[in-house]
């Protein structure tokens, strides 16, 4: 992030804080800076976190979530997301790792992962993906005609997306 | 957590990271989805409230001038009488369709009267081949659909146990294949399926009038089953607005004439079982259904059209437009456009009137007081006594309390906060909060209620714990892909059942992110189109922030100057980086940000830009006024007219122009001599505007003198 030097910690730290703002507000279906607390890992994530599940579920329980109805208030999460963003936690995963991770998943080294192999894998390990977001990926990321991802084309049409909106440079 | 993850065999680390990157990749277009869905709404709205500037903007006129002319007279009450009511007679004969011959080369369908479902069956097919109907048949069912509105009361009421299910459809929108779509899945209305239609037929989409000839005809088929709302857009102002006028043949001046009497005539609200009330926008605090009954809803031709004022004596005053009379006399209750000289109403209506004073005076005093706010004026002048004799002024002070009641149900949103207040975002009815709901329906004894009015992404969304739902029935209303409709089904257990649909083969094809980026790249669109519209006011917002002159903006700041001045409510910051290209240092260099804006913007003509900016911002109030100018729905206004009317817009706006200025405008514009001015070319012009080559006339005016 390339702020100037003379606006200091203190200006950082305001403009972070605006940003939290913003991406809590777009999801706050009540105007009432309040969200419901399943949509924290997605504002967390639009923020240009990319935590685990398990990450989501830590920080969550640093944030006081209001019962009945889980909902989070935004004077609960500004201060925690401003810390995680100040901290840089949570960094972006560099573009080499997700290929090894991909082809660590490629038995053969052939370059493509079957779709069976990619859901038993996606679905059973790691932190499952559900029907949903399995189906999802399916869609955009499978070659229909030989039920593969080609994984290498896959991640790079995904990262020049990313790229494309990436809000801050944090 | 990391030691852990570390001892994990390779595939399930691989898993997690693999999981860990795709979910982030969802979130962001989780993010985008709504940023855009914002971005639509933010601006529809804000057009919506362009319309009540428009309409404060003629009551400016009537305020401010003084018309030293015959002809400036005559100009001037042509603008505001175009909603002028028609007698009975007046309007047979003048929207008559029986002079109006069918050539034999017509090859349409043909409409006779009784119409049978044979009639309507012809009409889907032909409208589903693009034919259209004969300007004959269009008069003749508009003619027969306001004899049969006209016997309907205000608040239909429809039983389940007569037609076991009741289909209820939102906002359409001139979009007849969302309307082919529901009769498809849902089947054509008959006498076991019935039908309701909250409102908002026409408008924005391009098929407003064949969405109105197949409701109509069905409508007269099936008086039992099919039953219609108006919503805020069956309305003569809104209509000119949002181009339902545009494309209107050569009958089109009859036609439109036809319109407005049968809009007026629509029926506001329809009752199920007596427990669930339909409506188009909502209600308000002070909403009363036994008012609602009463009142001669015909008279709202243009709920916009009226106006509260207050004198410097504190009395309030009243100026309002309606629409037609009942009676067939002379004495129709018109009231004149001059607050002196308002007229009495007729003997017949104002017998009618004090009977019906006379039984709910109190009542009328308490609600009249609330909605006009006359808490400057002594309590002790508004007793019954004092009305007696001020009974015209009592007259004015109802009719405001009526249209408020329409004005209510029509435009009104649910809000989440408890409350109501005035809809200040659309300019017209209020905001809702869930007490007011719960009130409401208890006071009426109802389950719930069905609006529409808002367009919702999965075309249907409950609010205020499920007592208010919204149903809209127009999909990918902003763009292809951005959201769905539906329709809701209600049978004798009143237990809504919704179906959902998206009428466009291909929006089911593209994947989430592909339909996304579509509506996305709409949606930017139209924002770049607002924030050049708005060059000159950017330029010294951000000027503010540049104490030192050095052409940079930091880019914390840039949005903060950038909702200053559109005031859109937008999250500008997550919206950045679709809008700002690049930057150094997180600083921005303006001038040629806005440069690049307005470099996709610009005309080939050598127009002077800071006019231009004006014109393209103001572009949709011009269109309204022109067209009210062009009475005869041709297309052409003489010279004259427009530049009458452009110092009259300009003058009210505060826009410093000299006449050379217009001149130069009108004479870039390749007008035949003979005086007219084809103002749809000239509207053209300013829509899509592109950049003449070389010179300073590059940057809008304002730029070269702030540098």
């Amino acid at each position: 992030m390339a702020e100037k030097e003379e606006k200091g910690e203190d200006g950082q730290v305001a403009e972070i804080e605006k940003k939290i703002t913003e991406a809590f507000e777009v999801f706050d279906r009540e105007s009432n800076k309040t969200v419901d607390v399943r949509e924290i890992g997605c504002i967390v994530r639009s923020l240009g976190c990319f935590p685990t599940e398990a990450e989501v579920q830590e920080l969550l329980e640093k944030i006081e979530v209001e019962e009945p109805g889980g909902f989070v208030h935004l004077e609960h999460f500004l201060p925690v997301m401003t810390k995680v963003l100040l901290d840089r936690r949570f960094r972006p995963i560099p573009e080499d790792v997700i290929l090894h991770a991909f082809e660590a998943l490629d038995e053969n080294k052939c370059g493509y992962i079957t779709k069976d192999d990619l859901v038993k894998h996606l679905t059973e390990g790691g932190e499952p993906f559900t029907q949903e977001e399995m189906e999802d990926m399916l869609a955009v990321a499978l070659d229909p005609v030989t039920d593969t991802l080609h994984y290498r084309d896959y991640r790079t049409k995904l990262i020049v997306d990313e790229t494309k909106t990436f809000p801050f440079n944090v | 957590i990391s030691a852990w993850f570390c001892s994990c065999p390779p595939a399930f680390k691989a898993a997690v990271l693999i999981q860990q990157w795709y979910r982030r990749h969802v979130a962001r277009l989780e993010m985008r989805r709504r940023c855009t869905w914002r971005i639509f709404q933010s601006i529809e709205y804000s057009c919506e409230q362009d319309q009540i500037k428009l309409h404060n903007f003629f009551s400016y006129l009537m305020d401010q001038f003084t018309p030293s002319s015959s002809k400036e007279r005559d100009f001037i009450s042509r603008m505001f009488i175009s909603g002028e009511s028609y007698k009975e007679a007046e309007l047979e004969k003048y929207c008559d369709y029986e002079t109006i011959e069918v050539p034999d080369s017509y090859t349409g369908p043909h409409l006779s009267f009784p119409l049978l479902p044979d009639h309507a069956t012809a009409l889907l097919e032909a409208f589903q081949q693009k034919q259209q109907l004969h300007a004959r048949y269009v008069l003749n069912l508009l003619h027969e659909t306001r004899k049969h509105l006209k016997q309907l009361p205000n608040i239909s009421h429809v039983s389940t146990c007569y037609s076991e299910e009741i289909t209820v459809c939102g906002d359409l929108h001139g979009q007849l294949d969302d309307l082919f779509l529901i009769f498809y899945k849902n089947g054509l209305p008959s006498p076991s399926k019935s039908y309701v239609f909250n409102g908002d037929f026409v408008d924005r989409g391009k098929q407003s009038l064949e969405i109105l000839v197949i409701l109509f005809t069905f409508l007269l088929i099936y008086p039992k089953e099919v039953h219609l709302n108006r919503g805020n857009h069956e309305d003569h102002m809104v209509n000119l607005r949002y181009g339902f006028c545009a494309g209107l043949s050569v009958h089109g001046k009859k036609i439109l004439r036809m319109f407005q009497n049968v809009f007026c005539w629509l029926p506001l609200a329809t009752l199920i079982d007596q427990k669930v009330l339909i409506i188009h926008g909502g209600i308000s605090d002070t909403t009363d259904l036994d008012m609602l009954e009463k009142i001669q809803r015909n008279r709202f031709v243009s709920v916009l059209r009226l106006k509260k004022r207050k004198e410097s004596s504190g009395k309030p005053q009243i100026q309002a437009i309606n629409g037609e009379s009942e009676s067939g006399t002379d004495a129709a209750p018109r009231l004149s456009l001059q607050p002196q000289s308002a007229q009495a109403p007729s003997t017949a209506n104002r017998l009618e009137f004090s009977r019906w004073l006379r039984q709910t005076v109190q009542e009328q005093i308490d609600t009249c007081r609330r909605l006009v706010d006359i808490s400057e004026s002594e309590p002790e002048e508004l007793t019954y006594s004092s009305m007696v004799d001020s009974e015209t002024e009592l007259y004015f002070l109802s009719e405001l309390c009526q249209s408020f009641q329409v004005l209510d149900i029509l435009w009104s949103d649910p809000m989440p906060q408890e409350g109501c207040r005035e809809n200040k975002v659309r300019g017209g009815g209020c905001y809702f909060g869930p007490d007011v709901t719960e009130r409401f329906l208890e006071k009426y004894s109802l389950q719930f209620l069905i609006r529409s009015h808002e367009c919702k992404q999965e075309g249907y969304e409950f609010c205020h714990s499920r007592k208010v739902l919204t149903i809209f029935s127009a999909s990918n209303y902003y763009e292809i892909g951005s959201n769905r409709g539906a329709y809701v089904k209600l049978g004798p257990d009143l237990i809504p059942h919704f179906v959902q649909y998206q009428a466009n083969k291909t929006a089911h094809l593209l994947t989430m992110t592909q339909r996304i980026s579509r509506v996305e790249e709409s949606a930017f669109r139209a924002l770049r189109e607002k924030l050049f519209a708005h060059t000159s006011a950017l330029i010294s917002a951000f000027k503010s922030y540049d104490r030192d002159n050095t052409g940079k903006i930091a880019l914390s700041n840039w949005a903060t100057a950038v909702e200053s001045v559109l005031r859109l409510g937008l999250p500008w910051r997550m919206l950045r980086p679709q809008l700002v290209r690049s930057a150094e240092d997180g600083m921005l260099e303006y001038k040629s940000w806005l440069d690049d804006l307005a470099m996709e913007q610009r005309s080939q003509e050598h127009i002077q830009s800071s006019l231009l900016e004006v014109i393209y911002r103001n572009r949709s109030n011009l269109e309204t006024i022109f067209r009210i100018i062009d009475r005869d729905h041709s297309g052409l206004i003489s010279f004259e007219e427009f530049q009458q009317t452009w110092k009259l817009f300009s003058s009210h706006m505060n826009i410093e122009l000299t006449d050379d200025g217009i001149n130069d405008l009108v004479r870039s514009i390749d007008f035949n001599k003979d005086g007219n001015i084809d103002f749809n070319e000239f509207l053209e012009a300013f829509r899509l505007v592109r950049q003449g080559p070389s010179d300073d006339t590059c940057f809008p005016a304002g730029v070269p003198l702030l540098w």
